[in-house]
């Protein structure tokens, strides 16, 4: 049904998909599992059209792509349902329904009873009792699942893609959903199922493929793999000191976090200690709540319960600039968006976070300024055409070096890193390592939360896992093997 | 560190191409007295765009510039006309501008509302409540230190073009050297990242909003002073023409790049096209066209420009 060989694709140099294969048979559910990063969400636009693979090649139903655009995709029976529904939400249900179907001449009059009539068929199909007039926008993310699922019936759809369709669902409605599955493969279509729980497989899926790094690492029928064996083909790659690491004394504890909870982060019950010079890394999934524990950290979520202390003193979060005040920043994970001002020279980047340091009586001193930026810029090795240029005309791995330059100027307390390579070229992600140690080396506490766990191992001092909110795993760098934080990031108890 | 970069440059050979132009084909353009009258006329206008380029800047739009100038011009007259001494009365017009520019600033921030929606509201306000309270009727029987400030016609000529210089001299140099200036790119540029650095993005777009309040109000009484009555409605159009200024000076409209000199260099290509075309035997129909279609080439220079970079550097990337 659908064979995907050798398939490559690059972005800006950066390789998401080395050499990916896939086979997918009618009537099937085939499993995609894999790292973060490895390369399922890549391949997942590929098929269905949203990028063009530089290598390799996509046959489905006996047709080979030639185009890859979204229409191309559509024609041959694709359709993908992501973990956000992506429903237009002030659009009627039966609207979102009728969307890509309709004759779509721009003066065609729309028969809404016959749409109305065909939606309350297809929802029927997927066994939803949904109002069709109802704005998707009211939809619980449940039912907003089952319409995506309805819509991807009337596309006649001949292969569905699920990206983690399960992620916010409860178990009843996880039930639900993979009875639909059962009955659309009883209709022939293919189904490509990509989740982070392997617990879900023997229930659903038929065999399972694993990617790792951008690669196909193997095929296996489901019924034949014990789930310890598929984490370690999925981490399953020498995992060495690449980065050196400094050692540093350890000294006294900088961040403490007593049982932090945020609902609305999503954040149970944190607990976990920051010491002077250490490096401790957070490991985890994407959702675990990694991402939203140090936007509660930096004032940016609300926190309802949990006592956190600074350098010793309570501390209360509230907002950034106050976080900051107190000695905690923070570089967030989407930096072309939020870690640098794109449009602001290097310099003003540089200083935008200490600009009093650069003030005299509220006037800055723009040679001081750029003394400071002139040193930083070679310190860190950023390649930059001049202090003037925008930070925009920077490569990813240098914007990055600016975005933690910057806390150069007046070191803070402690520095927490969400993803602070992802994206980076192998050389930047070594200097920044390097940077990173020598932060920890002036006495910074730094909490690193990092997919790769190569970086982690790398650099840590210690290693946390977390999963669905929560700490569920402590590993002193000494003790942890790749395979039992996979294991306890999937929440699995790890192989004998 | 004052210079006309790449930004301003289409606005500053528009104006250059236009000047020769003028100076080969219509040297009565360079007659001084007719000079000074198209100074004089800019010049509020000019006060006006410095606080809309803060606005901009910050990412926003202030359609209501125009009604604050001429709401504040009516109370600097009323006041006057009712005995308040005439710095006095300006200062609190001025003031007014200020507040009403503050009022935009809060709606904006704290109720996270469009400030397109919230200036506009604010423009049919300011309008209307004037058409009620003034019926239309222009505000006579004014001081006779009202007009000129009491100084006198030369006086007052210099003075105006003074407070037009020395206003856009300080907006150009507080971007440059001051931390307000640096968060107002910064917040205009991004505002989540400048958050995360700490920066309060909402008071830097409540203090764009309010300066751009003040500025419109003092332009609004300055203009006022260089005649003896004073209209009782709002200017038309005159928002429209300082966000064009602003534009074709080279701020992006999104916010975050543009200048002080960009925006006094489109003021000044604005303003002096239409004297230029009447100078050059083109009827002043064209003027409003022309406008339009310089205002349309400055956002085709902004925006394919860019486009057209990235597509290079892409393949240069891949090659």
């Amino acid at each position: 049904m659908l064979t995907v060989s050798h398939v490559a694709k690059s972005y800006d140099g950066v390789r998401a998909l080395r050499d990916a294969s896939l086979d997918v048979r009618a009537g099937e559910v085939h499993a995609l599992v894999g790292e973060n990063g490895a390369g399922k969400s890549t391949l997942v636009r590929v098929l269905t059209g949203a990028v063009r693979p530089d290598a390799g090649q996509v046959t489905l139903g006996g047709t080979r792509m030639t185009r890859f655009t979204p229409q191309e995709a559509r024609a041959l029976g694709v359709v993908a349902i992501h973990q956000h529904p992506a429903l237009f939400p002030d659009l009627s249900v039966a609207e979102n329904l009728a969307i890509g179907r309709e004759p779509a001449g721009w003066l065609r009059r729309v028969n809404w009873t016959a749409r109305r009539d065909a939606a309350r068929d297809l929802l029927a199909r997927v066994g939803a009792q949904i109002d069709v007039d109802r704005d998707a926008a009211s939809l619980s993310l449940p039912e907003a699942q089952l319409v995506e699922i309805a819509r991807a019936l009337g596309a006649e759809a001949r292969l569905l893609i699920l990206d983690e369709p399960t992620a916010s669902l409860t178990p009843r409605e996880v039930d639900r959903l993979f009875e639909l599955l059962d009955g659309l493969r009883r209709e022939g279509v293919a189904i490509i199922y990509i989740t982070h729980r392997l617990e879900e497989l023997p229930r659903l899926a038929d065999r399972v493929t694993v990617l790792r790094d951008g690669a196909t690492v193997g095929t296996h029928e489901v019924a034949a793999i014990e789930p310890h064996a598929l984490i370690r083909l999925m981490v399953g790659r020498e995992v060495s000191s690449v980065f050196p690491k400094r050692e540093v004394p350890i000294g006294e504890p900088v961040l403490e976090i007593e049982g932090l909870s945020a609902p609305e982060a999503g954040v149970h019950d944190v607990s976990l200690t920051v010491r002077r010079g250490e490096i401790v890394g957070l490991a985890g999934l994407i959702g675990a709540g990694r991402t939203e524990l140090a936007r509660v950290l930096f004032g940016l979520e609300p926190a309802a319960r949990g006592a956190i202390r600074l350098a010793g003193r309570p501390f209360r979060p509230r907002s950034p600039s106050g976080a900051i005040a107190l000695g905690l920043a923070y570089l967030p994970e989407d930096r072309r968006r939020h870690g640098v001002v794109l449009d602001l020279s290097v310099t003003a980047n540089l200083t935008l976070a200490t600009l009093r340091a650069f003030s005299r009586r509220g006037l800055l001193s723009t040679q001081a300024e750029r003394t400071t930026a002139a040193r930083l810029v070679d310190a860190l090795g950023v390649k930059t055409a001049s202090l003037d240029t925008p930070v925009r005309d920077l490569s990813g791995g240098n914007q990055q070096k600016v975005a933690l330059g910057r806390w150069l100027v007046q070191p803070p307390q402690v520095l927490v890193l969400d993803e602070p390579t992802q994206g980076v070229d192998v050389g930047a992600k070594a200097e920044i390592h390097r940077l990173i140690g020598d932060l920890a080396a002036d006495g910074l506490g730094v909490l690193l939360i990092s997919s790769e766990l190569p970086e982690i191992f790398g650099i840590a001092d210690r290693i946390l896992v977390m999963r669905a909110g929560t700490i569920a795993a402590a590993f002193p760098r000494a003790e942890a093997t790749p395979e039992a934080v996979m294991a306890a990031a999937f929440g699995r108890p790890p192989a004998a | 560190m004052i210079g006309i970069g790449a930004r301003e440059r289409p606005a500053a050979l528009g104006l250059a191409a236009l000047l020769l132009l003028l100076a080969a084909a219509a040297p009565g353009f360079y007659d001084p007295a007719a000079l000074r009258d198209l100074l004089l006329a800019n010049a509020p206008l000019l006060i006006v765009a410095a606080g809309m380029t803060l606005v901009v800047l910050a990412g926003h739009i202030d359609v209501s510039a125009g009604a604050i100038f001429g709401v504040a011009a009516v109370i600097a007259g009323v006041l006057a006309r009712e005995g308040v001494p005439v710095p006095a009365a300006a200062l609190a017009a001025a003031l007014a501008g200020g507040g009403i520019g503050l009022v935009n600033g809060l709606l904006v921030t704290r109720l996270g509302l469009p400030s397109i929606v919230v200036t506009l509201a604010m423009l049919v306000i300011l309008r209307d409540a004037l058409r009620w309270t003034t019926d239309g009727a222009w505000i006579r029987d004014l001081p006779a230190g009202f007009q000129w400030f009491g100084l006198g016609q030369d006086a007052g000529r210099l003075l105006l073009l003074a407070a037009a210089a020395l206003i856009v001299v300080a907006v150009g140099w507080g971007l440059r050297v001051l931390g307000a200036g640096r968060a107002l790119y910064a917040v205009g540029s991004d505002l989540e990242s400048a958050r995360l650095l700490g920066l309060d993005p909402d008071r830097v777009v409540l203090g764009a909003f309010t300066a751009a309040g003040l500025l419109s109000g003092l332009a609004g009484v300055l203009n006022a002073s260089r005649f003896a009555e004073v209209p009782g409605s709002i200017p038309n159009g005159l928002e429209l023409e300082v966000i064009a200024a602003v534009v074709v000076g080279g701020a992006a409209i999104t916010g975050g790049r543009g200048s002080m000199i960009g925006t006094g260099l489109g003021v000044a290509l604005l303003g002096a096209i239409g004297t230029g075309l009447t100078f050059l035997g083109v009827s002043a129909s064209w003027e409003r066209a022309l406008q339009g279609a310089i205002i349309l080439a400055a956002i085709l220079v902004d925006t394919v420009g860019p486009v057209r970079r990235r597509v290079a550097r892409g393949a240069a990337s891949h090659a």
